[in-house]
């Protein structure tokens, strides 16, 4: 394999002072000062939606990995958001409370449901890929929904959070933030890192052209797959969390509106870049709670908004904020 | 389970994979001939049924409201098309699904403002009330026999359409190749704006005709609408015909798993656990006939050549 040329698609400035970079860690570190200014915008409020927040922007940074670098969409994302939060609430059930056996075993599960469905959906390509991915997640949602000694349709109420060496990290406002924090942290840097390695290139030259790839001697559905099952597993972890700061678990995580949730949160931060999911994220969780606090209908705002974003702005809002660039 | 309850079973299939299909074919032409995601296809289905609803009490006459309902559907559908959907179809299909997306959250919000977050029923219309006597000892409801007509009518009058006129020789050209039906001259924007409307009309007659037999409320398009996507890829993109099979076999499909379901389960588990599973293996199934299909025929069973990728 070494010896294959590796396609060049690198349109990214690199250096120290990588423009994205510095916007991302801006954000970042914004973020970190959240718990000092929460007294001023709104207190424990403030910092629970922060969290939720930072928990959709991991989702959404996983499903930037197979839908923006490798053009996959995946209309079944939330799945994965519903079995890290099932594993996390069936494992605290079941008397396993160390946080990182658990997260061990939402890697593990979440990864191997990503294999196997995987394996299926990358048979098909385009919208036959949007609806297969669909119908898995379809498939889980029922099957939560019969789990009756787990809540069934009602969802289930968790009395534990997992430990940390001993310590209940996850019960206090600030530590379940930082850790999510971290966590974000890490993800962002590690998506970046994976999609502008070899394999990164490989996975974004096949979206662009799969059959010239094919012929360069890839094996464009391995890559695929395999950007698919690290996808579902950081997608399991934003799970993990979701049931750690709801300490609740429902069916409904995994139903399709999420999972078009998390795609307008790409989307609209714009595909495939860096920040992109990250900025759509926060701006689709803040922008929901304000509206909702003008009106009860926000719905009636929020929509038209969307409309009005995809006719008017291409690129999301990174594009945006390159094309003001460019033209300012 | 006897034969009378399977033959109910059988004939309530049918009628959902009429409605179905109804939804399907104006969504399956729309998805084919333009290669457009349109996620707010439920929500015409819904208005359909609102209208109706608000002309049936305006008029008290379910024909008359039906009628108003179709003209006002198809104007709605067509404002949409104008003022929206007209500037997505080049663009690429997650923009057009944000779009329409956004479109979904509007109107069953609008829905929910204007007629309140309860559900509504309409009456079924007086002279379609009864039940006939179709067996010694089955009793079916004449409403939706006449639904299951109504529809079947639908398929045909379809069918002659695109089979044998000029507009359905456009829009298989369409389906099949849009970009060399533009370049021989067609006015294409004009054909994606009929295939809209009618789309928009079917689905909302769909959701008229539905009114009397479900409730009216916000958001009931939404998980037909999923319904009705599965039944487009099983059937292929693009192909009235494929989408005609692809309804009754999904409609007939679920509504017996619903009942089969539990009977099976309680074969294999004990009668609680069997309540509890079989409702979800049921609605698990028509998923996993989309995926068994797929696996097996990644194009859906009818695939119109070439058309929307």
């Amino acid at each position: 394999m070494s010896e294959l040329p590796v396609p060049d698609l690198a349109p990214v400035n690199r250096g120290p002072l990588d423009r994205s970079l510095m916007i991302g860690l801006i954000v970042l570190g914004l973020l970190a000062i959240m718990p000092l200014l929460s007294p001023i915008l709104g207190g424990d409020y403030m910092l629970s939606l922060v969290i939720k927040a930072m928990i959709f922007a991991i989702a959404a940074i996983s499903l930037d990995l197979v839908l923006g670098y490798g053009g996959m969409v995946s209309f079944g994302h939330a799945v994965f958001l519903g079995i890290g939060a099932y594993v996390t609430g069936i494992a605290l059930q079941e008397g396993v409370y160390g946080a990182f056996p658990i997260l061990a075993l939402v890697l593990l599960i979440s990864g191997a449901f990503a294999l196997i469905t995987g394996a299926i959906s990358l048979r098909t390509t385009g919208v036959y890929f949007i609806m297969i991915t669909l119908a898995f997640a379809q498939m889980v949602y029922f099957s939560l929904t019969s789990l009756s000694y787990y809540g069934g349709d009602d969802g289930l109420t968790l009395w534990d959070t997992p430990e940390v060496f001993g310590m209940y990290l996850f019960q206090t406002g600030s530590g379940l933030f930082y850790s999510t924090l971290v966590l974000l942290a890490l993800i962002w840097f590690f998506v970046w890192r994976l999609a502008m390695s070899r394999f990164g290139r490989v996975l974004r030259a096949a979206k662009q052209n799969p059959t010239r790839v094919g012929s360069l001697g890839y094996n464009v559905f391995v890559y695929r797959l395999i950007a698919y099952v690290i996808s579902g597993m950081l997608a399991g972890v934003a799970g993990f969390l979701l049931a750690c700061q709801a300490e609740f678990i429902s069916p409904s995580t995994t139903s399709w509106q999420i999972s078009g949730h998390l795609i307008i949160m790409v989307v609209l931060g714009g595909l495939a870049t860096r920040n992109g999911p990250l900025l759509g994220a926060l701006f689709v969780v803040l922008i929901e709670e304000i509206l909702s606090q003008i009106t009860h209908d926000w719905r009636l705002i929020f929509g038209p908004l969307l409309v009005l974003i995809v006719l008017f702005s291409k690129g999301g809002l990174a594009g945006l904020l390159k094309n003001k660039r460019a033209t300012g | 389970m006897n034969s009378t309850i399977l033959l109910i079973q059988l004939l309530n299939g049918v009628q959902f994979g009429v409605l179905l299909f109804l939804i399907a074919a104006g969504l399956t032409l729309v998805f084919g001939v333009m290669g457009f995601i349109n996620l707010a296809h439920g929500v015409q289905y819904m208005i359909g049924a609102y209208l109706t609803f608000m002309y049936y009490s305006w008029t008290n006459h379910f024909l008359a409201a039906l009628a108003l309902g179709l003209v006002t559907a198809l104007v709605l559908g067509l404002l949409l098309e104008e003022l929206i959907f007209r500037h997505l179809y080049t663009r690429d299909h997650l923009d057009q699904v944000l779009a329409t997306f956004g479109i979904i959250l509007f109107v069953n919000e609008l829905v929910k403002v204007i007629w309140g977050p309860g559900t509504l029923t309409l009456p079924t219309p007086e002279i379609l009330s009864g039940s006939i006597q179709l067996t010694e000892n089955l009793k079916y409801p004449v409403y939706r026999l006449a639904l299951i007509a109504i529809g079947l009518f639908v398929a045909l009058c379809l069918y002659v359409i695109v089979t044998k006129t000029r507009v359905g020789m456009l829009i298989r050209a369409g389906a099949s190749d849009s970009e060399t039906v533009n370049a021989l001259g067609v006015n294409i924007s004009r054909l994606f704006m009929i295939v809209f409307g009618f789309g928009a009309m079917l689905a909302g007659l769909a959701g008229a005709l539905a009114a009397p037999i479900f409730t009216i409320e916000p958001g009931m398009g939404d998980n037909l609408l999923i319904v009705a996507f599965v039944v487009i890829i099983i059937g292929g993109i693009g192909s009235i015909r494929g989408a005609f099979i692809a309804a009754l076999l999904v409609g007939v499909l679920d509504t017996l798993g619903r009942t089969i379901a539990t009977d099976a389960m309680g074969l294999i588990f004990d009668a609680s656990a069997a309540n509890q599973i079989g409702p979800s293996i049921a609605s698990m199934l028509i998923y996993l006939f989309m995926a068994t299909i797929l696996f097996f025929k990644p194009q859906g069973l009818f695939p119109a050549q070439g058309g929307a990728r």
